[in-house]
């Protein structure tokens, strides 16, 4: 029911404001996002693009690392605390279906984390946008991050309910939301670089590397953002990666629409497996 | 009366643990029954059974003509969990409002049953100032919602003042009276004070008793004690009149069945001025409770 799933958004949106988690998620955001818009925007000139661009690309590489965990951070406890702190049983007891209260928790969550993302990277851009005097033609870009963050955001979330709604303890369920994070978010990379050093011929490089970088939801999202900015090797190094790609930049997009909707269908699979 | 609650052969297990055996117990509207039971003998299990949470190994539930876990019964059954810790940011209002939107009662409604418990003076304070009281009726507020048929409360009176106690069992008759089944569960007859009109209790996931207190009373039979004092240089002379047996140097405890009483209680008067004082100890809520929860099977399961 509808007017459930708005009573859980808004119910979470309001803790969350009132702990002050979105206040503190905006904050570390602008102020990584303005460190990096305002000391990596001083060589642009040589490279032929606006500062802004550059700006977004740094951007896109904090996201990959800060946005996942600030979704994991705001994910792990949502069932597996509220089962210990017994409100859990409470609001089951209540008519309101199980897909409902997951929903209701996921759009709040979601809010949270976009209104994290646009206070945060909105203020570095249009600060970066004011220093540089360029017009708005960093505007798409920018947007584009942002979106595509929000999206990143989305997909994490998901599968912090997975792991939240699995465990039966808030403390397990830190431990294997951190775990998740390494591991998709820095074992994954590693991994994949480990893989292209020990492949001299380059037939990794050319074959299976770019599938592997779309199958990765970090990978997908950073890819997507730097393939839009034509200034993937020089941001990245990711050996022409970008350049080359076998496939359309719109398909990072399907890869985070696949991770969404995959893992909030295990989310809801585990949380009706639940016994609060 | 047909039951509201219908529990009929229900078994439960994890694992190893048997938490529930063949439990059969009915609830009917109006009806205050009391589910009492050591750590671990099953109450939360019982009512998260109830709850649809769990599902029986074995046996039927029924709230009214519904399973546990349709929406159906969900409409009609209200909870208060054994521990719930409201998140503390918010105001008891927002969480009347959030609970009362969940079962789509009105927000005038959840002012009405935070002012029933006696909650309103504070009801725009963040629920993390409230004391333990305070909390306890807020989660009571949230069970008020929407006029339940079958209110399940877990401990509901744990760590409350006696007063607070008795404030709660004031709104439970209330609540009766109006027609609504309420089973709570406690660790003690001495909690609930007399105030159900049956006592379940539990013993390691079986019913070993289900009957009104007085029933109990009268089926424990529990035996009278009596202390007689006297003069140290008589006591001796008293013990062997009355076949007590010698405590001190001056008292004698006799125990003896309920029936006996009036007779003992004429032997004593007979002996006029050899005894200086004495004192009935009339078997406790707490001495009954023990006597069934310890003596398994003798106690008259129903
Ligand atoms: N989820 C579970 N997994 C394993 N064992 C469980 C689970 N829930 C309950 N038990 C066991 O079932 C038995 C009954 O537990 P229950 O919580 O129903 O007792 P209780 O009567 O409510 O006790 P208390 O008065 O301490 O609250 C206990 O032995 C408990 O350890
Ligand atoms: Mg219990």
């Amino acid at each position: 029911m509808t007017s459930h799933v708005i009573a859980v958004a808004r119910q979470e949106f309001r803790i969350a404001a009132r702990n002050r988690w979105v206040l503190l998620a905006a904050l570390i955001l602008l102020v990584f996002a303005l460190v990096l818009g305002l000391l990596g925007s001083a060589p642009s000139g040589s490279l032929g693009v606006g500062r802004l661009a550059i700006t977004v690309a740094s951007l896109a590489t904090l996201s990959v690392y800060l946005v996942p965990l600030l979704a994991l951070l705001l994910g792990f406890d949502a069932i597996a605390g509220e089962v210990e702190r017994g409100t859990l049983p409470l609001v089951l007891s209540t008519p309101v279906a199980r897909g409902s209260v997951i929903l209701g928790k996921f759009l709040g969550h979601l809010a949270v984390i976009a209104l994290a993302i646009v206070i945060g990277f909105g203020i570095a851009g249009a600060a970066v946008m004011v220093l540089s005097g360029e017009g708005a033609s960093g505007l798409i870009p920018l947007a584009r991050l942002i979106a595509s963050s929000i999206a990143l955001g989305a997909v994490f979330l998901a599968v912090s309910y997975v792991v939240s709604a699995s465990t039966t303890q808030v403390g397990t369920s830190a431990a294997v939301a951190v775990a998740v994070w390494l591991a998709l978010v820095v074992l994954y990379d590693l991994g994949l670089l480990g893989a292209l050093v020990l492949d001299p011929g380059g037939g990794f490089a050319q074959g299976a590397f770019p599938w592997m970088l779309l199958a990765s939801p970090a990978d997908a999202f950073r890819l997507f953002n730097l393939a839009a900015l034509d200034i993937g090797n020089t941001a990245t190094g990711l050996a022409g990666a970008t350049e080359e790609l076998p496939f359309s930049p719109a398909l990072c997009l399907a890869s985070l629409a696949l991770w969404l909707a995959l893992a909030f269908l295990a989310a809801l699979r585990a949380f009706y497996r639940l016994e609060p | 009366m047909t039951a509201l609650l219908t529990v009929a052969g229900v078994s439960k297990r994890f694992g190893r643990v048997e938490a529930l055996t063949g439990l059969t117990l009915s609830v009917a509207p109006g009806e205050r029954v009391a589910l009492l039971g050591h750590n671990g003998a099953g109450k939360t299990t019982l009512l998260r059974l109830i709850l649809g949470f769990l599902r029986p190994d074995a046996g039927s539930i029924r709230v009214g003509d519904h399973a546990p876990d349709s929406t159906a019964a969900r409409r009609a059954v209200a909870y208060l969990p054994e521990n719930v810790a409201f998140p503390k940011a918010l105001t008891g209002r927002e969480l009347i409002g959030f609970y009362a939107r969940l079962r789509d009662v009105s927000t005038d409604d959840a002012m009405a049953a935070l002012e029933r418990v006696g909650l309103a003076h504070a009801a725009d304070r963040a629920s993390g100032t409230y004391s333990k009281g305070m909390r306890q009726r807020l989660g009571l507020a949230q069970a008020l919602l929407g006029s339940p048929r079958l209110m399940l409360l877990d401990e509901p009176t744990s760590g409350l003042d006696p007063l607070s106690r008795h404030d709660f069992y004031a709104l439970v008759d209330v609540v009766a009276a109006a027609g609504t089944a309420v089973l709570l569960s406690s660790h003690s007859l001495s909690e609930i004070e007399a105030r159900t009109d049956r006592v379940a209790i539990l013993r390691e996931g079986r019913l070993v008793a289900d009957a009104p207190l007085s029933r109990l009373q009268a089926e424990a039979a529990l035996p009278v004690r009596i202390r007689v004092r006297a003069q140290p240089e008589t006591i001796d002379d008293v013990s062997d009149r009355l076949g007590g047996t010698r405590v001190n140097g001056q008292t004698v405890e006799l125990i003896f069945s309920q029936t006996e009483k009036m007779r003992r209680l004429a032997a004593i008067s007979a002996l006029g001025p050899l005894v200086t004082d004495f004192d009935v100890t009339q078997p406790s809520l707490d001495d009954i409770y023990v006597h069934f929860s310890r003596a398994a099977g003798e106690g008259g399961a129903s």
